[in-house]
């Protein structure tokens, strides 16, 4: 039995660890909140220069061949240190639709520039408020063209290239892939709860693209980078979370009222008690699905549920309690717990929110055999 | 990361599993022990299923060979609790004695104390009960009032414990008791094992919430207990005490039926309004979260027993996994019978789904969140021991006992 970071992955937490504080992540995401920058291109490039986006994909790709176990160990400091980057556009969602079902020549064409951090991809299913699932996506690609609106796309506006989810005929499953270069894009920010990562709306009128993958398959496809996406973003979660949690027990280590640290109210404590636990609880099934992802483990789809849905849970508790544990003061702007509260808000719903995951969850274990 | 044994953790799960196989039930969905916990007979499967753990070398894996134990590691409990725990084998006699008494004699008894206490009780010949808690001290056991008074070679010892699981069947016992009264709550403390059979001591089974009486009030009137029974310091029973409380961490929060495999094999057969329970949107979102809690759990074991096969510290499982379990088996049941709508109310182990189980959790499933640690008291260490929030404020901390109001009852 060895479930838990290997010697050398807690070396590379540890690192990025250290490199995001010194880089000062968490102000820059309030920078990035408080200004017109969509990102911040000095903390991705050098982000690029650790190799970081590299690390899962394959070397002969251009990517550094780790496992995705290391990818997970970084996301998990990205989403402590709520980094402003479009790290999970291109890395958890581009660039495992592509290597999932890429041709030879998307993948040669595109893969190494994602692992470089030159190129930035996206993934576009959304549109707007709308029956989740495959019969009501309008977009269409007809004739090698799309056209259609897609609402919101995570980091949309700053993209290269966008994977969409398209309409090819006229069954509710007749959905495909299409990788598509912006050009001639319109493309508008759009705001979210967390103006820290940008977002954007496409209108496609005849813009040119390309299936990934077979037509009709798309839907599918999409569950199944959905999944592995899930688990990054898990990791993302419980390092938000536990940021969270660390500031609030610091907070109540500090703070006094009726002349003792607020810490030692019960009420104070139990709730930071019950963050801890959904923590933990969370971060096992995060390790679980790493484990899942990185040996593709037929196994997979149950455990990215159970991740995810932990994942928002854990963060979800401990971003609201945290801003509770600070009070009038956890409610302001300049307090850095606005900035997890709205990160959580945000990747909660990244991928599908809480509800769809659970369905989905349960119905895997129907269908599961018992491992 | 692997889920995988090393060679020689493989060799004791096989040995384990074919002890288990040839000796014991498969635990399947809805199936439990047929003797209730804490039913008058379950001495009689209890026993004979000891000594046959023992003459296989599967009782105290972990104590040392000399002592009739195993002489095994930490991880091979680990793995024997996993493996026993895929059957049905009976549960509630032993737990005490072997989980919290037999560690705290191998701490702090004599050599020969050892030789003479340790073997029969692994063998489940002679059980043990642990009487600690007392009408005034639960959660605040420091508060107890149980005199022990010097008398030559001897300590005399009057009060009354209570709760006592086992006590009724128990050979021997270990007891803390107030040597001191002068000094402050947590000071005045000494530690004993006794002979159940000692003269003045009357025990009175309790009644519990299911109807089973598996614990007991006992009754001390000068009793007598030699000094050579002490265990620590005269003074220091606070400390041996928390050994065992640690021990009993680490004992207690098995998993106990009703999980989540019961209310999703409930849910799946049952059928509502529009079909089988688990297509209700309700009931799906309860599933879900119940699912995630029990594998969070399992899972955090497994960072466990990493944690110990790398000779690390053990992780987060065992102040967790209490505070968990207790709350969601409760749920559960609660929530089977509301599935089960107005025959939910049904206890007959011949008319309800999975022989009761559920029903019988209804009324069992409070226990889980008070023994061993409450819920809040559980919270409580996690807060202060691991996030390292500042303790309650103490207002009889530094006061000798007898002057805390209402503490001087012993005295
Ligand atoms: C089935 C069963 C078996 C048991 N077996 C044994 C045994 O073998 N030997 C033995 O010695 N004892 C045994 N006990 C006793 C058990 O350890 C105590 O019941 C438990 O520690 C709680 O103590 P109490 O009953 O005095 O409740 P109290 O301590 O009076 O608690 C009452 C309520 O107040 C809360 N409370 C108390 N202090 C605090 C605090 N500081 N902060 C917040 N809330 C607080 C508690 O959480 C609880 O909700 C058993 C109990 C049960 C139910």
């Amino acid at each position: 039995m060895n479930f838990d970071l290997s010697d050398e992955q807690r070396m590379l937490r540890d690192q990025a660890r250290r490199f995001l504080d010194e880089k000062g992540s968490v102000d820059a995401a309030r920078t990035i909140l408080e200004g017109d920058a969509p990102f911040d291109r000095s903390l991705w490039a050098d982000m690029a220069e650790l190799g970081w986006m590299a690390t899962a994909i394959p070397e002969a790709y251009g990517g550094a061949g780790l496992s995705h176990e290391e990818l997970c160990v970084i996301a998990e400091q990205l989403g402590l240190a709520i980094a402003p980057t479009p790290f999970s556009s291109s890395i958890y969602l581009a660039a495992e639709a592509i290597l999932l079902a890429g041709s030879e020549e998307q993948k040669q064409r595109y893969l190494p520039l994602l692992a470089g951090g030159q190129t930035i991809g996206c993934v576009a299913v959304a549109e707007g408020v709308q029956r989740p699932g495959p019969a009501d996506v309008k977009v269409r690609f007809e004739g090698g063209v799309l056209t259609g609106e897609k609402l919101p796309v995570a980091d949309g506006d700053v993209a290269d290239f966008a994977i969409v989810l398209a309409r090819t005929g006229e069954g509710a499953r007749d959905l495909s892939l299409v990788l598509a270069d912006l050009d001639g894009v319109e493309r508008t920010p759009v705001e979210t709860v967390d103006p820290s990562r940008s977002h954007a709306r496409f209108r496609f009128d005849g813009a040119a693209g390309a299936l990934l993958g077979v037509a009709g398959d798309g839907w599918a496809v999409m569950e199944r980078v959905f999944d592995r996406a899930a688990i990054l973003f898990a990791f993302e979660q419980v390092g938000g979370a536990q940021a969270c949690l660390d500031m609030a027990t610091e907070y109540a280590k500090s703070r006094h009222a009726f002349g003792r640290p607020i810490g030692s109210f019960q009420a104070i404590k139990h709730k930071l008690a019950d963050m801890y636990v959904a923590l933990e609880l969370a971060r096992s099934n995060a390790l679980y699905g790493a484990w899942a992802l990185a040996n593709d483990a037929p196994d997979l789809p149950t455990a990215a549920a159970a991740a995810r849905v932990a994942a928002i849970q854990a963060y979800a508790l401990a971003s609201k309690e945290n801003i509770q544990t600070h009070g009038g003061m956890g409610y302001t702007w300049e307090v850095d717990a606005q900035l997890y509260y709205r990160r959580a808000a945000l990747l909660a719903q990244s991928v599908g929110g809480e509800r769809r995951w659970k369905d989905k969850l349960i119905s895997r274990l129907e269908t599961r055999n018992v491992a | 990361m692997d889920f995988n044994d090393t060679p020689e953790e493989a060799e004791f799960r096989a040995e384990a599993r074919a002890f288990l196989a040839a000796n014991a039930e498969p635990k399947e969905p809805g199936k439990v022990f047929p003797v209730l916990y804490g039913a008058d007979d379950l001495i009689d499967s209890a026993k004979p299923w000891q000594a046959k753990k023992f003459e296989a070398g599967l009782a105290g894996i972990t104590v040392p060979k000399e002592y009739g134990g195993r002489g095994g590691t930490q991880m091979q409990q680990v793995i024997y609790s996993q493996e026993e725990a895929n059957f049905l084998t009976p549960r509630g006699v032993y737990e005490v004695g072997l989980g919290m008494c037999v560690p705290v004699m191998l701490t702090y008894g004599t050599e020969e104390q050892k030789q003479r206490y340790v073997p029969p009780a692994l063998r489940g010949e002679e059980v043990w009960c642990q009487l600690f808690s007392e009408p005034s001290a639960g959660s605040d056991l420091a508060n107890l009032r149980m005199r022990a008074a010097r008398d030559g070679d001897d300590w005399i010892l009057n009060g009354q414990k209570i709760w006592t699981s086992v006590a009724h069947l128990a050979d021997f016992g270990v007891i803390v008791t107030r040597s001191d009264p002068n000094v402050p709550k947590h000071k005045g403390l000494t530690y004993f094992f006794l002979d159940m059979k000692s003269p003045g001591i009357e025990t009175r089974r309790i009644k519990q919430i299911a109807g089973t009486s598996n614990f007991n009030e006992v009754f001390f009137t000068d009793v007598r207990v030699p000094d050579s029974q002490r265990l620590g310091d005269v003074g220091d029973g606070w400390k041996v005490a928390i050994t065992t409380l640690m021990n009993e961490r680490v004992a207690v929060g098995d998993r106990a039926a009703p999980d989540f495999d019961d209310i999703f094999g409930l849910a799946r057969e049952l059928m509502l309004e529009d079909g089988p329970a688990v297509a209700d949107p309700m009931v799906r979102d309860k599933l879900a979260d119940w699912y995630i809690q029990t594998q969070g759990i399992r899972l955090t074991r497994f960072r466990t027993i990493t944690a110990l096969s790398r000779g690390e510290r053990p992780g987060p499982e065992s102040s967790i996994n209490k505070v968990v379990n207790g709350t969601k088996r409760q749920q559960i049941a609660h929530f089977a019978l509301d599935l089960m709508d107005m025959a939910g109310v049904v206890y007959d182990e011949d008319l309800m789904p999975m022989k009761a189980l559920f029903q019988e959790a209804v009324l069992s499933s409070p226990r889980d969140r008070i023994a061993g640690g409450t819920d809040e008291i559980l919270r409580n260490i996690i807060a202060e021991r691991i996030l390292g929030l500042p303790q309650d404020i103490r207002v009889d901390k530094d006061v000798p006992f007898n002057e805390v109001p209402g503490g001087d009852g012993g005295a």
